[in-house]
């Protein structure tokens, strides 16, 4: 931090340090913080009520501040920012943080602390905040000193958003921002250790174009990195995969890099994966990989993840190559410039896909199609709850969407059946896994884009985890929809102790759900219950046409298990398919070792 | 990935160039304690008071991918400015600095000057039944000194760490990223 000898620099103004950060985040572009008060952040709330141009969203739960920050980031690009007191209220916000960390979420988290002199006292709402966020940020700080406060902040913008993206904290003590401060402006802050490459080794993108156009069965996995690499990125995937023939698939966090209405799209692949897209993993000879992380839920059993392919991985992070998988060809970069350089070599060198092979890779790939793995058969009484789900996707293609969801079966669903054709418009905890995500999530993405038309797909057990947002949603008059796939279990669990202890439902029952409808309008909302395959669309006409806060309560099968699935421990094609394949599928020792 | 068994672990000597501010320490110590990588020796000093830069050197072992693993890591720390694998970079000097206190008398007492001696090692300290030996030399002279001590008195050991460099001419950590 101390970096470069001091250069005499100019400050642009001097005001109190509440002041300085005010300023910075103005010029940083913020127009929406997610926060809650507190006793070290009075003198910038304080701040804040003096200025205009800076939006800040009253949460009820420190921490929903940064899900919402994340949903906003992840539906437009930009940075979320949350602001949140010293103690309790940087401790709650520790399982946002650690959820951005996980899925590459830029971040900017300012905390409260207690005044210099007293750090390290125990005093009232002390917390060891970097300490304690060090191992769930990007990069944090303790500003010590009102002449740092400006580079800091700015700073914390760009780590936030350069290379791999993540949270980061600025801890700040009271009397800092009572302090007189020097603000200097974004252009003239002190020079950053950090500087992430981004441009990709010029001979590995060529060779990696070689091999690609000598592939007999190749596959793009495509992932997170796209995502936030950009619209731009996803369109030159597009371009690639249609200038090439190549199928494509996709991870949980890379939904909507790639349109789910593009023949060439394969469907999302890993643990509850499609059969064809698992399978063409399996079975590639040429895997280009941009932007995913060989996450454990994708690879399967690591030793038998895709035995015969020669693998490029595109990622921004170095520390994401060769951590799971070793890649043949490394390219460290971004996605999209990887991916123009890529495109223009392609083009320039007149390179081909090998049409034959090609032509027979696709064949078996449509023979693994057919096996229909997303087939359900519904009845006419009870809901299916992956029909729920393709109802809704029918029913709101015409319309700006925007989906998050919590976690569990129902995310799950929601993946398989809810198509995405564009970046940006899917909010899930991937990595973390973070049940009470996608309420949060939604209200910040609806602040973010008030017209759309914002969903959290939910479960019944997941809702209950972050419901005091339904006050910050009507305070705000945001026209949240949730939809809840009722089941009355934790189905993920339910489904584990199915398949792996027994049947043995250990505490994933809940026994008293609140009435979901009265809960809705006694924060000031509306709602309705779906019971039968008959109540269905009338329920979401009326969700999606209501311009309130709107719960949807959608009872479905009790006992219904997400499939297709590639049961812990096991390879890509050893995933079985429905219930009745379970009983030859028994999970290995190991296997049920893991998570 | 050049080792000819990737599986297999080795002995790294990594240098890492940081800005000395507080918490530097911890965000390297707890990556490695984060995923349970070992750390055999490691020290740190400032060497650049101008700058601000101290330099860290790790002494760890793993597969040639934890390794790589490891470096990216550092390597991505904000305040980090440049991660140097000294092992993977051709032959690097080692040097540690050990005092070790001897308690012993009559011929014991003449056996452990003659190996000091020997050693290149200097009574630093001295009552009539004890000594403190001052010793620099690789982290092997270390231990083979130490062993030899020990068996002529009770012993108490202090090293400071290993702290290396490339041989030649060349400069490592002087261009810093920024």
């Amino acid at each position: 931090m101390t970096g470069e000898p001091h250069i005499a620099r100019k400050p642009s103004e001097h005001l109190s340090g509440a002041g300085v950060i005010v300023k910075a985040l103005q010029d940083q572009g913020v127009e929406v913080i997610f926060g809650y008060p507190g006793g070290a952040v009075l003198p910038l709330y304080d701040e804040l009520f003096k200025t205009n141009n800076l939006r800040h969203i009253l949460v009820r739960h420190e921490q929903a501040a940064v899900h919402a920050a994340e949903g906003y980031a992840r539906s437009t690009g930009k940075i979320g920012v949350v602001l949140v007191t010293s103690g309790p209220g940087a401790t709650n916000a520790v399982t946002g943080l650690t959820d951005a960390l996980m899925d590459s979420i830029p971040i900017v988290c300012l905390t409260g602390q207690v005044p210099t002199h007293l750090i390290g006292t125990d005093a009232f709402q002390e917390a060891d905040t970097t300490g304690i966020t060090r191992a769930c940020t990007k990069h944090n700080y303790l500003v010590k000193k009102s002449e740092e406060l400006s580079d800091v902040m700015h700073e914390a913008f760009y780590v936030a958003a350069n290379g791999r993206p993540g949270p980061v904290v600025v801890d700040l003590p009271k009397d800092i921002l009572f302090a007189d401060a020097p603000y200097f402006a974004p252009q003239d802050v002190r020079p950053c250790a950090y500087q992430p490459k981004t441009n990709g080794d010029l001979t590995k993108i060529e060779q990696a174009a070689e091999l690609l156009a000598k592939a007999q069965r190749p596959i793009i996995y495509g992932g997170g990195g796209l995502i936030n690499s950009g619209p731009a990125a996803c369109k030159l995937l597009q371009e690639f995969a249609e200038l090439t023939g190549f199928p494509v698939t996709l991870t949980l966090m890379g939904l909507g890099a790639f349109p789910a209405s593009n023949p060439n799209f394969l469907g999302m692949l890993g643990m509850h994966g499609t059969y064809e897209a698992n399978l063409a993993m399996h079975n590639c000879d040429v895997m280009l990989n941009i932007g995913a992380r060989f996450d454990d839920r994708v690879t399967g059993r690591i030793d038998a993840f895709s035995p015969r392919a020669t693998k490029i991985h595109i990622d921004i992070d170095q520390s994401s190559i060769n951590k799971n998988v070793l890649a043949d060809i490394p390219i460290l970069g971004d996605a999209e410039r990887v991916l123009t350089t890529m495109i223009d070599y392609w083009k320039k060198k007149k390179l081909s896909p090998r049409v034959d092979s090609l032509k027979s890779w696709w064949i078996e790939i449509n023979s693994w199609r057919s096996k229909e793995c997303l087939k359900f058969e519904q009845d006419d009484k009870i809901i299916k709850p992956q029909f729920a789900i393709k109802r809704l996707f029918e029913k709101t293609q015409n319309r700006d969407v925007f989906i998050s969801t919590e976690v569990g079966q129902h995310q799950m669903w929601a993946a398989q059946y809810f198509g995405f054709d564009k970046p940006n418009r899917w909010m899930t905890s991937g990595g973390l896994g973070t049940m009470g995500y996608g309420l949060p999530a939604a209200m910040g993405t609806q602040v973010a884009h008030p017209d759309a038309l914002v969903i959290d797909i939910a479960g019944d057990a997941s809702i209950l985890m972050n419901m005091q947002e339904f006050s910050t949603i009507i305070q705000y008059r945001l026209p949240v929809k949730v939809f809840i796939i009722n089941n009355q279990w934790m189905g993920m669990v339910r489904q584990w102790q199915e398949l792996n202890h027994g049947s043995r439902y250990s505490q994933s029952y809940t026994e008293s759900l609140p009435d979901f409808i009265q809960l809705a309008q006694s924060f000031g909302g509306t709602g309705m219950v779906a019971e039968t395959v008959d109540d269905l669309d009338k329920v979401i006409d009326e969700m999606i046409n209501s311009e309130k806060f709107f719960i949807a309560d959608i009872r479905v099968q009790k006992e219904e298990s997400c499939f297709p699935m590639i049961p812990s421990g096991a390879a890509h094609n050893e995933m079985i398919l429905s219930a009745k394949d379970t009983e030859n599928a028994k999970t290995s020792a190991e296997g049920m070792a893991l998570v | 990935m050049s080792s000819q068994k990737p599986n297999s672990d080795r002995r790294h000597t990594i240098a890492v160039l940081v800005d000395n501010e507080p918490g530097v320490l911890a965000r390297v110590i707890g990556l490695f304690a984060g995923r349970g990588y070992n750390i055999e020796s490691l020290t740190v000093s400032e060497v650049d008071a101008v700058k601000g830069y101290s330099r860290i050197t790790i002494v760890t072992s793993g597969t040639d991918m934890v390794i790589e693993q490891i470096k990216a890591l550092l390597d991505r720390l904000v305040p980090v400015h440049m991660v140097e694998d000294l092992t993977l970079q051709g032959p690097c000097l080692e040097r540690e600095l050990g005092l070790v206190k001897v308690v012993n008398a009559g011929e014991n007492r003449i056996e452990a000057l003659r190996i000091a001696d020997m050693f290149r090692a200097r009574a630093i300290d001295s009552t009539l039944n004890s000594f403190v030996f001052e010793l620099t030399g690789s982290p092997k002279k270390l231990n083979a000194f130490i062993e030899l001590m020990s068996g002529l008195g009770e012993t108490e050991i202090t090293r400071g760490g290993v702290v290396a460099m490339a041989r030649g001419s060349g400069i490592g950590l002087r261009n810093a990223k920024s």
